[in-house]
């Protein structure tokens, strides 16, 4: 068997048959379910460990099925790939954990996880795709896996959430899609490469080629919710928790940022980008989004919308760090990207536990939630201050190197952005942890759900604490071997080498 | 004007005229009755070409071709007959009713 | 004689032909289990000719040892092969639904009484194997006059198998069928104009000697009139609805999946065949607009339907309009828009045949077929839901799917020739067939609970076999170079390509 060839695509599959195998699954068959959800996921986890420990060796991993011809699907093994697949990989088998907890007693859980396994195959697939066909192909399943997600509940207000994320997604898959083909049909079929694809026809084709990027940027913009393409994006709050916890952090919101991050590195090349002029616009869009989405946020009471709102803020944090044509910028952007994971799937886990445990969904009622749900309210408190940006952890290494590597290229007016929208984090985020420790509960909980000695199901509480972890040791540990911001620096180096 | 000319042009009359009662006329042996008139003006096109040169025998293909039409025609009158029986078992009268495709199963 | 060498051709014909004829005199006992058990013998039979075009290239059959000039001749490139492959395929899947369609349910079913149904039962079969000989024949006919032939037999038995539902469905069945003999009548007046002017019926041998001229352009015109009509395509689609969606379910699924796209397919080879040395740019342009018309006006038809089966004849009126978007993609030199839209007519198929078929099954479930009581539907039968959504997929043109490698072609196809009119047409109409399919498929999601009464439990094969066919139309999207390469066995559109002989 030929190693090379069938990993990446065993990797998709290792979550897409077991979601397949779910769907057959009758209903109270809970077990199976389980198994059949934790072996995916742990073989997956598997075969993402053989595949970095290849890649980090040098060793190429492709697959390749041609499914027009000239247009092949293509999975990719390469270094900023194997980065999104190892957050989507482990993030995968926390939300799996969590959601099996929190779903438990609900209804239609075959038809949820296996939707749920098919949406972390897309994100596998977006992420190893070695070509925008095969991006576009892995982009559009993840939109309709994620449609059965966002209207679980089936109520009117969550169906309404599902038509307007599907008029927004697909409307920005048809733009994607258009300006894929527009290229393929100026440039003819090509892979990804590192430094890009474009600088040889950029002298030709200038005009068209900056058509074509804001078509490229405004389908890929919807999904990482970009101003003005976030709107839906508050309304798909009323999915589940563990379904929000999957978009914001790895899923749909990702896969937008990534796609950012293929085109102006992979396809069009930092140079080229530079060269039209359109750093200065996407960086211009970035620093909008962070500034609007942190105001926004700021008028929220209900937590998840509040949180939300944060993750319009903080995904363009990637978006900005990518726009900035300078190697420290490009590793605060990227590296954001699986900070930002870390940090926002822990705040909506802990969300999550207040809503299901004690039934607090709103900001104002908060106080005192801390003597409750001690161990959710610190994970809490680790990510919200990550966010905010305070040393030592994970959010004030993605900025600090963004705002380094702004002043490197001479951008200035970034440190404005990055300080401003960390006193807006600050703003939002700190009343809550005030509230939540330091003021006494306003009376008996709306409900009291309790197992053992724990403040919470343990499949609800670990998820969140083992996050949180994470989000401290990727701050601290900046600077070990396989670190993310060590991984992200072996990218930087390969993307910047002339 | 040869007389096969003629002929053609008066076949291609009674296509028109005929085409023109079948799609206004809501009564259904009326226009049933217009098909096989149109096809008649159809199949008389067919001979008038095949004795198109006075002097060489007569085309047999057309002939044949108009053979297998009749065959065809008739069968195909026997069928929107057989329907309309039906529909005048049905409503009481032979007549469509306005399209509205919404109706009800 | 070995098997490569049997004319499987004229077997393709001649065995639903002949099993039509017995089961007609098996009678009521025994004609419908013979037309069921027929359905996988005439399948294999088109598989053995499909096998043989694969291995031994374009394959020609003269009938009765007849040559072509006065004789009848069989063609099957890979067109025609990929086209029966296609008819065999989803008739053999949809009769085993129709089997169980025509079975008395328990307790009570929507026809009345059981007589009425055995009655239905009898005559079914025959006409449904007289119609797929009728489309293998009209797939294979090289003879203009012998495709008239095949036209009628293919309208007459879809008309008495459209009546077979009665009622509503009598006066849509007698409308149908004007339409469908005028068709016919323009289309063999096209013929005679032709055969008046060079004295061949044969395609092959017509192709060769035809030149521009006015009765050329005479039959052309009628021709692609009387064609257009069948094909349904707008303004002349207001035939369609009624008949598709008045139809007993297995019926709707073959009209709307294949019948009319025999029509189109006919127009196509005579583009390519006959009508090549016309140059008719004008008249592609104008099939393009109303083709942009009907995506645009058949989507929105079908979002403001109430009940489900309108809904999916509209979205086939809307789908037809893809396919004559080709034809200006093709004229203003994008030839590879022709394997485009030949995918898009095989993609459709399948997923529209699925729909009808989830149609069905639902109207026999509920007892009704009014969308917005389609609540908890998807609980009681997640299997239909789920293949309504897969063969909604194809629709929409989404991957991964038949439908989106379709669109992906005619997308470039238009790009190519800077068609900006129709790239915005061809996506807005994905965008538009989006959102009538989710507008059902909400229902589905809906937490409000099921306001109708079960009607009895539904067979087994009305579940599967729109799942299966929507898998197809899904799996189309993952191997498509083994279709487009059958399809170009023996170069069907070489016409198209005028670079032919060019470096």
């Amino acid at each position: 068997m030929n190693w090379g060839f069938w990993l990446p695509l065993m990797v998709v599959m290792s979550s897409m048959i077991p979601g397949l195998l779910i769907f057959l699954l009758p209903e109270e068959r809970a077990v199976t379910r389980t198994l059949l959800n934790l072996g995916g996921a742990l073989l997956k986890l598997a075969l993402i460990a053989v595949m970095l420990w290849g890649v980090y060796y040098d060793r190429g991993y492709e697959t390749r099925i041609t499914l027009l011809p000239g247009f092949d699907l293509v999975m990719h093994a390469s270094a900023l790939a194997m980065f999104f697949v190892v957050l989507s990989g482990l993030l995968w088998l926390l939300t799996t954990i969590y959601a099996i907890g929190y779903l438990e007693g609900g209804q239609n859980k075959s038809r949820f996880f296996g939707f749920f396994s098919i949406c972390v195959s897309a994100t596998t697939g977006i992420a190893l795709a070695g070509n925008l066909f095969s991006f576009v192909v892995f982009y559009e399943l993840l939109t309709l896996a994620t449609y059965p997600l966002v209207v679980h509940r089936g109520t009117p207000e969550s169906l309404k959430a599902g038509r307007v994320y599907l008029a927004y997604t697909l409307a920005g898959g048809a733009m994607l899609m258009l300006g894929v083909i527009w290229l393929h049909s100026l440039v003819g079929p090509f892979d990804f490469v590192e430094g890009g694809a474009l600088a040889p026809y950029q002298a030709e084709h200038a005009q068209l080629l900056t058509v074509i990027f804001f078509l490229l940027i405004a389908g890929l913009g919807v999904k990482a919710s970009l101003v003005p393409l976030h709107g839906w994006l508050p309304l798909a709050m009323v999915a589940p928790a563990p379904v929000s916890a999957l978009l914001h952090a790895v899923a749909v919101v990702k896969a937008g940022a990534f796609g950012i991050v293929r085109v102006v590195y992979d396809v069009y090349g930092v140079r080229v980008v530079e060269v039209l002029g359109l750093d200065e616009i996407l960086a211009g869009l970035a620093a909008l989004t962070i500034l609007y989405g942190s105001v926004l946020a700021l008028h929220q009471d209900n937590l998840k919308r509040r949180l939300a709102y944060s993750t319009v803020s903080q995904v363009s944090y990637i978006v900005l760090g990518v726009a900035i044509a300078g190697p420290l910028a490009t590793i605060g952007g990227i590296v954001h990207l699986v900070h930002q994971g870390l940090m926002k799937i822990t705040l909506f886990f802990c969300a999550g536990n207040l809503g299901e445990t004690i039934g607090v969904h709103r900001i104002s009622a908060m106080n005192g939630v801390g003597r409750r749900m001690p161990l959710t309210m610190a994970a809490f408190t680790i990510a919200a201050l990550a966010m905010i940006g305070i040393p030592p952890l994970a959010g004030f290494v993605s900025k600090w190197y963004l705002g380094v590597g702004a002043l490197e290229v001479g951008e200035n007016w970034v440190i404005a952005v990055l300080v401003a929208s960390s006193l807006l984090n600050a703003a939002y985020f700190l009343p809550i942890i005030n509230a939540a420790w330091f003021n006494p509960p306003d009376g008996p909980w709306p409900k009291d759900v309790r197992r053992g000695r724990l403040e919470t199901m343990p499949t609800l509480l670990w998820p969140p604490v083992i996050t949180a972890c994470a989000v401290v040791l990727a701050g601290v540990l900046a600077n070990m071997p396989f670190s993310p911001l060590d991984w992200v620096k072996l990218i930087a180096n390969r993307l910047y080498l002339p | 004007m040869t007389p096969s000319v003629l002929y053609a042009l008066a076949g291609v009359l009674l296509f028109v005229g005929a085409l023109y009662t079948l799609i206004i006329g809501p009564e259904l042996v009326r226009r049933i009755m217009a098909f096989n008139i149109m096809g008649s003006g159809v199949f008389l096109v067919l001979i008038a070409f095949g004795a198109r040169q006075p002097d060489a025998p007569t085309d047999p293909v057309p002939q044949a071709m108009v053979l297998t039409g009749v065959v065809v025609a008739v069968s195909a009158t026997a069928v929107a007959l057989a329907l309309a029986r039906h529909i005048h078992a049905l409503s009481g009268h032979t007549r469509l009713p306005e399209d509205s495709p919404s109706d009800s199963i | 004689m070995t098997l490569t060498q049997l004319p499987w051709a004229v077997w393709c014909i001649m065995a639903p032909l002949l099993l039509a004829a017995a089961c007609f005199v098996l009678g009521k006992r025994w004609g419908p289990l013979a037309g069921w058990l027929s359905a996988p013998l005439v399948a294999g039979v088109s598989s053995m000719l499909v096998w043989q075009v694969i291995e031994h290239g374009p394959q020609r059959y003269e009938l009765g040892g007849w040559g072509a000039p006065l004789g009848i001749a069989l063609r099957a490139d890979g067109l025609s092969a990929l086209m029966i492959a296609m008819t065999s395929a989803i008739v053999l899947i949809v009769s085993f639904y129709a089997h169980s369609y025509f079975q008395p349910a328990h307790g009570l079913t929507r026809h009345g009484d059981a007589d009425d149904l055995a009655h239905r039962r009898q005559y079914f079969w025959p006409l449904w194997l007289l119609m797929w000989a009728s489309m293998h024949a009209l797939f294979l006919s090289n003879d203009l006059f012998n495709i008239y032939v095949t036209l009628e037999i293919l309208g007459i038995s879809s008309v008495a198998l459209v009546s077979l539902a009665g009622g509503v469905a009598l006066t849509a069945g007698m409308r149908y069928l004007f339409v469908t003999l005028t068709g016919s009548l323009f289309y063999l007046l096209g013929v005679a104009l032709l055969y008046s002017a060079f004295g061949v019926l044969d395609l092959d041998l017509l192709g060769a000697r035809v030149e521009a001229g006015p009765v050329v352009w005479a039959a052309f015109a009628l021709m692609t009139v009387g064609l257009l009509l069948k094909t349904a395509l707008f303004p002349l689609h207001f035939w369609l609805p009624s008949a598709h969606a008045n139809a007993p379910a297995p019926v709707s699924a073959l009209l709307s999946a294949l019948v009319v796209k025999a029509s189109f397919f006919l127009l196509v080879r005579l583009w390519l065949v006959v009508f090549g040395p016309l140059d008719a740019l004008e008249w592609a342009r104008l099939l393009g607009m109303l083709g942009s018309v009907a995506i645009i006006w058949g989507s929105i038809q079908a979002l403001r339907q109430v009940r489900l089966k309108l809904l999916v004849a509209y979205s086939t009126v809307a789908q037809i309009g893809y396919l004559f978007v080709v034809f200006p993609l093709v004229a203003m030199g994008a030839p590879s828009a022709w394997p485009g839209g030949i995918y898009f007519v095989v993609s459709h198929a399948f997923a529209k045949a699925a729909m009808f078929l989830c149609a069905g099954t639902i109207a026999r479930a509920l007892g009704h077929d009014r969308i917005d009581m389609f609540h908890g539907v998807g609980k009681r039968h997640p299997v239909v839901i789920f293949a309504f959504g897969l063969a909604g997929i194809s629709l929409m043109g989404l991957p991964p799917s038949g439908g989106y490698i379709a669109k992906w072609m005619l997308l470039s196809a238009a790009i190519e020739t800077e068609q900006w009119v129709f790239m915005v047409v061809i996506h807005a109409g994905g965008l538009l067939a989006a959102a009538y399919v989710f507008r059902v498929l909400q229902h589905a999601f809906s937490s409000l609970p099921c306001v109708s009464p079960a009607q009895g439990e539904v067979p087994r094969a009305m579940e599967l076999a729109p799942f299966v066919l929507a898998v197809i139309a899904i799996l189309l999207g993952l191997a498509a170079p083994y279709p487009l390469m059958l399809m170009e066995i023996g170069d069907p559109f070489a016409l198209a390509t005028p670079a032919q002989g060019q470096p």
